[in-house]
C-alpha cells in the first residue's frame, strides 16, 4: 500500500507539474506532451521511456489496488460479527474513513479521464487534436458539468492523500513528530489539490482558451 | 436516574445472542459502570435469571479485564478511561444504552460480554519477553537509560491489553497491542539483543492469530484507557521492516 502509493504520488507531481505548462501556451503545452514522447531519442526508441513510466504506473495501481482488497478482506474476516450499535468513530478523519471508497470513486475517475484525454473517447476534440486542443474543448463552459466532476474527483484524490501521505510513513516505519507529519502531508495534499484544479477551473472560466 | 439498558446475551460460545433489554431504576450517579451492572445482576438474581457475564478484576482502571462496548465506543465515552472507572454522572435520566462485547475473530464470546483474549498472551509469549539471567536485583544505575527513551518506553509499558484498540479498529487489527510491547521493550538496553526477533516474532504471531491489517486510522489510541500513542505503531514497523531486511 505504502510503496505503490509513493510510486503514485510522485507520478501526481510530475502530472501536475505538466498540466500547469497549460498557463505557458499551447506551444509550451504541446512540446511537453511531444516531448514526453521523445525524451532519450535516438538511445531509447519513440515513446521509450513514456511506456516504461506507463507499465510502472499500471504495475503501481495494481499493486495499490491488490493491497486495499487484501487488507478488506483481512477487515472483514477479522470481524465476523458486526457491532449492534452505531461504531462511532473517535480519531478525527474524514479522509481516513473515506479512504476506501474514496478509492474506488477515484478508480473510476481515472478511467472517465484516460477515456477522455488519453483515448480522446469522451473528449469533443477526439484523439487526434493536440493535447492542448482536447484539454480545452474538454473543460469549455458549455461542459460546465465535467469540470465539475473533475473538481469533486480531484478533491477526492486530495483527501485520499491527506491520509494516505502520512499513512504511507507510518507503515514504512519512518513516522515520528505527528503534528508536523499531517502537516506536511495536509500541506502537500493541499498543494496537489489546487495545483490540478485551477487548470479545468482557469479553462471553464475562459482564462486559458 | 432511569436507564434503559440493551446487554448483548449469548449462553456460550455456539449460541447465536441476541439484545435483551432491561429497565434500571434509582441508579446513582455515583455508581461506576459496572456497579450499575452488578445491581442489575443482583435483580436478575433475585428474580432467578442468569446473571449478565462480563469481565473485571481490580476496578480501578489497571488491570484491563473490563471490556465493553458502550454505545458503539469501546470502554465507553470516556477517553482514557476504562469501563470500570466510567461514572453514571456521564449518563442522564431516561438515556438508553447498547453494551456489547468486544467484536473480532480472535477475541470469540465466551458468555454474554465475556471474550476469551488469550490472542493477545500468545502475541506475548511469541516475543514479547526479555532473556536475562535471574538472580538479585542490578543496580538502579548500572545500565544508563536516556530520560527521553525511558519516558517513551514507560508511556508503551503502560499498556494494560484489555482488547479497546482491536475492538475499536475498523479492520479489526491489533496493531496497538503488539506495537505497545514491541516498542517498550525495544526502546530499551535490555531488550536490544532480541529487538528484531522479538518485532517479527509478535508480528507473524498477531497475523496468525486472525487480526486485520492496519490502515493507520487511529481508532485504537483515541479509545485505548492508557492513551497509547500511534507511533509505537511506526516504531513495530520500523523495527520488523529492519530486521525483515536483514534475515531476508
Amino acid at each position: 500500500m505504502a510503496v505503490s502509493g509513493a510510486v503514485l504520488v510522485f507520478f501526481l507531481v510530475a502530472h501536475m507539474a505538466g498540466n500547469l505548462k497549460i498557463f505557458a501556451g499551447a506551444e509550451s503545452f504541446n512540446g511537453y506532451a511531444a516531448w514526453l514522447r521523445e525524451v532519450g531519442y535516438p538511445l531509447l526508441p519513440h515513446r521509450g521511456l513514456l511506456t516504461l513510466l506507463e507499465a510502472g504506473l499500471v504495475v503501481a495501481i495494481g499493486a495499490h489496488m491488490w493491497s486495499a482488497i487484501v487488507l478488506t478482506r483481512r477487515a472483514a474476516h477479522a470481524r465476523p460479527v458486526k457491532y449492534a450499535a452505531k461504531v462511532k468513530s473517535r480519531a478525527n478523519g474524514y479522509a481516513t474513513r473515506t479512504m476506501r471508497w474514496g478509492g474506488v470513486i477515484i478508480f473510476f475517475f481515472v478511467i472517465y479521464h484516460l477515456l477522455d484525454m488519453t483515448f480522446g473517447v469522451t473528449n469533443p476534440e477526439g484523439h487526434d487534436a493536440t493535447p492542448f486542443a482536447r484539454m480545452v474543448a474538454g473543460f469549455e463552459p458549455a461542459r460546465w458539468y465535467i469540470t465539475v466532476f473533475y473538481v469533486i474527483s480531484v478533491v477526492m484524490v486530495g483527501l485520499h492523500l491527506r491520509h494516505g501521505l502520512w499513512s504511507a510513513l507510518q507503515t514504512l516505519g519512518v513516522a515520528r513528530r505527528y503534528p508536523v507529519l499531517k502537516a506536511s502531508a495536509a500541506v502537500v495534499s493541499g498543494l496537489l489539490t489546487i495545483g490540478f484544479l485551477v487548470v479545468p477551473l482557469a479553462i471553464t472560466f475562459g482564462v486559458v482558451k | 436516574m432511569n436507564l434503559t439498558l440493551k446487554v448483548w446475551r449469548q449462553s456460550g460460545p455456539d449460541d447465536e445472542g441476541k439484545l435483551v433489554r432491561y429497565q434500571i431504576e434509582d441508579v446513582s450517579p455515583d455508581m461506576s459502570f459496572l456497579e450499575m451492572l452488578d445491581v442489575l445482576n443482583e435483580r436478575l438474581i433475585l428474580a432467578g435469571d442468569d446473571p449478565v457475564a462480563f469481565d473485571h478484576d481490580c476496578r480501578e482502571g489497571i488491570c484491563g479485564m473490563c471490556s465493553m462496548m458502550i454505545d458503539g465506543v469501546a470502554h465507553g465515552p470516556q477517553k482514557n478511561t476504562t469501563t470500570c472507572q466510567l461514572h453514571m454522572r456521564h449518563y442522564n435520566d431516561g438515556d438508553t444504552i447498547v453494551i456489547e462485547p468486544w467484536r473480532a475473530r480472535p477475541f470469540p464470546v465466551v458468555k454474554d460480554l465475556v471474550v476469551d483474549r488469550s490472542a493477545f498472551d500468545r502475541i506475548i509469549q511469541a516475543g514479547g519477553f526479555i532473556s536475562v539471567p535471574a538472580g538479585s536485583a542490578p543496580d538502579a544505575h548500572a545500565t544508563p537509560v536516556p530520560k527521553l527513551d525511558a519516558d517513551d518506553a514507560f508511556d508503551a509499558a503502560t499498556c494494560i491489553g484489555c482488547g479497546a484498540c482491536v475492538a475499536a479498529c475498523p479492520n479489526g487489527s491489533a496493531s496497538l497491542f503488539t506495537a505497545a510491547k514491541i516498542t517498550h521493550l525495544g526502546l530499551l538496553p535490555q531488550g536490544q539483543p532480541e529487538r528484531g526477533s522479538r518485532a517479527r516474532a509478535m508480528v507473524e504471531q498477531m497475523d496468525e492469530e486472525g487480526f486485520g491489517g492496519c490502515t493507520n486510522t487511529g481508532e485504537c489510541t483515541a479509545v485505548c484507557p492508557k492513551g497509547i500513542p500511534l507511533d509505537t505503531i511506526a516504531r513495530m514497523n520500523s523495527d520488523y521492516l529492519r530486521a525483515s531486511r536483514k534475515s531476508g
